[in-house]
């Protein structure tokens, strides 16, 4: 074990080196460009093997590049956030549908406009309905843990996905943390050599993504519902394999935290996840029966998990890092779904925090986890830590 | 076309080898398609240029070189009519949409 301090960048960038990637395509954007830079460092430096890096003009060229590598049959790698997943979203709905499993790290950033660079999760809640597994992670070791467990899920034959990682911009990328780097030896025992099923060469060409007409285009999109459900099992499996051979159990799909007897249940994902399980032990420690459940896969969405972890709830806490602008927050849309006809139908409250990089202070989260049992918020969706403010038409 | 009781097949991500596009035929999505006329044809060629498909092309028909139509394909966009300089080819809408 070697346990090193490291920036978030370096803990992803190693990690996808362990996975021996063969082709690395990405274009910078903040605050994903120092992943690709440590990347294209340890490839000009003669660290990645059998590797070739590609600098592309753009998202767009980026997915692409990677869209050909993995139709060849390579293990393929990218990094991007906000407008840079947006332009990038037109070819990863394709990769999807072209079953190519491209793994691509998402350092969460908001949306513009107005431009901001910081943080929140807005980014990769436009993906959600592309066909692509979604993984949050909530610290540095778990985004470098994460990586060679993405590669193995995407690749296997009932998946053949791409994969989305997505950790907090800055929160996370930023960070230094110590952590267990992972060896050579356990990354090559972990995931095997990408054997893609089916591949094109100059000898053996093939079109991938032929035009399907009526008569068969359906067909095809239930076979990437069934390989979204496939990837729902597969991806517990996984996680119980690396728990076996590395001894760090990330959970599946969501960690449940006192939730056996909690009346007050908050729901995170990403970086604020270890935030609000601090303020649940404080507030369990005054006798307050709150619990946490960690969400760490959006898609394929974990139904069953959910409905367990909210079995004994009263109230459930969302605290969201976007907005589906016109209703409330993707996180509680989605849990809410989940709890219809389940058998409990705690209220469920939607609070959206920290948009924009705006900082979530631990009062915060106490404010709104107190404001929530004392009933002195309506159920539904709210925003909090915002100013008051009057929006005036002309500056 | 396949029995009704084959089972389909779809390849994962919709692959299919070289020439698998042959099998689709696109000609029956035009609603008009090019009726060439050999007594004027002077088999120039220039029908054959601006066709986008292309679709129709110069051919010998009774050791003539005539302008040929592949129906196949052809989803009846009409430049060859417009093109061709002694007015040989007109365009005829298909007796499934005349009414």
């Amino acid at each position: 074990m070697v346990v090193q301090v490291v920036r978030g960048f370096y803990a992803v960038a190693y990690a996808v080196k362990l996975c021996r990637p063969n082709v690395v395509c990405a274009y910078p954007i903040t605050p994903q460009t120092e992943i690709v830079e440590r990347l294209a460092e340890m490839y000009a430096n003669g660290e990645l093997k059998d590797c070739e890096y590609i600098t592309a003009e753009s998202e767009f060229g980026a997915a692409s590049i990677l869209v050909g590598a993995a139709a060849a049959g390579a293990r393929t790698f990218t990094a991007t956030c906000s407008q840079g997943l947006i332009l990038m979203s037109e070819v990863l709905w394709n990769a999807a549908g072209l079953r190519l499993p491209i793994v691509l790290v998402v350092t969460n950033r908001a949306m513009s406009a107005p431009l901001s660079i910081w943080n929140d999760q807005q980014d990769s809640m436009l993906m959600r309905d592309a066909g692509i597994p979604q993984v949050y992670v909530e610290n540095l070791q778990e985004a470098h843990d994460v990586i060679p467990q993405a590669f193995k899920v995407a690749e296997d034959r009932r998946v053949m996905l791409p994969f989305m990682v997505c950790m907090d911009g800055y929160k996370l990328t930023h960070a230094y943390e110590p952590i267990d780097v992972l060896s050579q030896e356990v990354v090559d025992g972990f995931l095997p050599r990408y054997n893609p099923p089916v591949y094109m060469t100059t000898k053996n060409p093939l079109t991938f993504g032929s035009y399907a007409p009526p008569h068969c285009y359906m067909e095809l999109r239930v076979a990437l519902q069934n390989a979204m459900t496939r990837a729902k099992e597969v991806i517990s499996e996984t996680c119980r394999e690396w728990a076996k051979t590395v001894g760090r159990d990330w959970g599946g799909h969501l960690v449940e935290y006192f939730t056996e007897d909690a009346e007050v249940v908050a729901v995170a994902m990403g970086s604020l996840v270890g935030l609000v399980r601090d303020v649940v032990d404080e507030m369990r420690s005054r006798g307050r029966r709150v619990g946490l459940v960690k969400l760490r896969t959006l898609r394929p969405f974990p139904v069953e998990e959910v409905r367990r972890a909210l079995r004994s709830a009263n109230k459930v806490i969302v605290f969201e890092r976007s907005v589906s602008f016109g209703y409330e927050g993707p996180v509680a849309i989605e849990l809410k779904g989940a709890l219809y006809r389940s058998g409990n139908t705690p209220e469920v409250y939607s609070i959206a925090v920290g948009l924009g990089g705006r900082d979530v202070p631990r009062a915060l989260i106490v404010d709104c986890i107190n404001k929530v049992i004392e009933g002195r918020i309506r159920e539904g969706f709210h925003f909090e830590g915002v100013k008051p403010f009057e929006e005036v038409l002309a500056p | 076309m396949k029995a009704l009781s084959e089972k389909l097949k779809v390849s994962l991500g919709g692959t299919s080898g070289p020439f698998g596009s042959r099998r689709m035929k696109t000609g029956w999505w035009g609603t008009e398609w090019p009726k060439v006329d050999l007594e004027k044809c002077t088999g120039c060629r220039l029908c054959e240029m601006y066709c986008p498909e292309p679709c129709i092309w110069i051919q010998d028909v009774d050791r003539k070189r005539k302008a040929v139509v592949d129906y196949d394909y052809c989803k009846g966009c009409g430049i060859c009519s417009v093109v061709c300089p002694v007015g040989a080819i007109t365009m005829e809408v298909k007796e499934m949409y005349k009414v």
